[in-house]
């Protein structure tokens, strides 16, 4: 059955484009059928991070408005054939957006692909409660910082009170994900650790992603992190995080960056 | 606790004041979510109140919360026009 995942923090800058894109592409690698909705209307930036800016042509509010159809909208991506990508508008605002034509949409979406992960815009506005709206699942990024994880907790509390699956008495599933995890300053005393955080926010965890270089480094050539440098500190993070959601049980641990000492030498400045 | 690990680690470790200011704040904001607008609805239901007696610019009407830590206030600062007590009047 398929499954609707919202991305989501509530905060912006945190990670959830990167986070989508990577999260996507490694469902997509396991075998799964999976399509990244960019929720984030007049600002959008996945198609950027997928590397498929070149190729939109119709978009989400086209697809909501009846101007494309939605096999119209949807991008396949380049290098997984079971990735697709359906785009923002950017020239159109988001109350272009409706809550009956994003329900439209995800239902059928729902016919296509085995995950649905919306892409939800920085804020609580419109645009961010209809990209959790539908949700059946819900990550929730946060960066080891005051004002992230402030806000996730609001964001959880819209999640408990402003969905469908709220108001129907259910419950949508959720899970952290934290990222730009730094463990030695973590460890300092100097970063708010993985237990303060969890403890906080009361919510399990989906995987720490560290912060690293490799994660610009993908959006710089418009490749999710997975694909770019499956290698990576935060490939692999993601690709565990990916399994969790696919229901296995995976050790939980922070992968570290096996830098050689010539890169430390180097600076890591070979990018 | 803290002075101690100052010591310890020669410079301070930020992340316990972090997580304390968090604990405090989160758990008055949860407190106040599904009543959104607790203000909002003591200063109508206040006014709606008032009004059956005196006549009042709803404007004049200001209701304040302030949150310590052991006790908090509720402020209600209500102006009234000198010289009108409407109902007070008639059923006198």
């Amino acid at each position: 059955m398929a499954k609707v995942l919202v991305v989501t923090s509530g905060k912006g800058g945190v990670g959830k484009t990167t986070s989508t894109a990577a999260l996507g592409a490694a469902l997509a690698q396991m075998g799964e059928n999976v399509v990244v909705v960019d929720f984030d209307v007049g600002l959008r930036n996945l198609d950027l991070v997928m590397g498929a800016e070149r190729r939109v042509v119709f978009d989400l509010i086209n697809v909501v408005q009846g101007v494309a159809k939605l096999s119209q909208a949807l991008i396949r991506d380049k290098r997984l054939e079971n990735l697709w990508l359906l785009p923002a508008s950017q020239t159109r605002d988001k109350d272009a957006l409706t809550d009956e034509g994003v329900g439209r949409i995800i239902a059928d979406l729902r016919c296509k692909f085995d995950w649905i992960l919306c892409d939800s815009p920085a804020g609580i506005e419109r645009g961010a409660t209809l990209a959790m709206r539908y949700a059946d699942e819900a990550v929730i990024v946060t960066n080891p910082e005051v004002s992230s994880v402030r806000d996730s907790d609001r964001i959880i509390g819209m999640l408990d009170s402003k969905t469908v699956k709220a108001e129907r008495g259910e419950r949508v599933e959720k899970h952290v994900l934290i990222t730009r995890y730094d463990s030695g300053r973590a460890a300092r005393g100097e970063m708010l650790s993985i237990e303060d955080i969890l403890e906080i926010l009361a919510t399990p965890l989906l995987g720490i992603i560290p912060e690293s270089q490799d994660v610009l480094r993908a959006s710089n050539v418009g490749s999710p992190v997975t694909l770019n440098n499956a290698a990576s500190a935060p490939a692999r993070a993601y690709v565990d995080a990916a399994r969790r959601l696919m229901g296995e049980a995976v050790t939980m641990m922070v992968p570290t960056e096996r830098t050689g000492l010539m890169n430390r030498l180097l600076g890591r400045r070979a990018a | 606790m803290m002075n101690l690990l100052r010591l310890l680690g020669g410079r301070t470790a930020s992340a316990p004041v972090a997580r304390e200011r968090l604990q405090i704040l989160l758990a008055h904001e949860r407190g106040l979510r599904g009543q959104p607008d607790l203000l909002g609805l003591l200063r109508a239901e206040i006014l709606d109140v008032v009004s059956r007696h005196v006549v009042l610019d709803p404007e004049k009407v200001v209701v304040r919360m302030d949150r310590g830590k052991h006790v908090s206030t509720l402020e209600v600062d209500i102006e009234v026009p000198n010289g009108f007590e409407r109902s007070m009047a008639a059923s006198g």
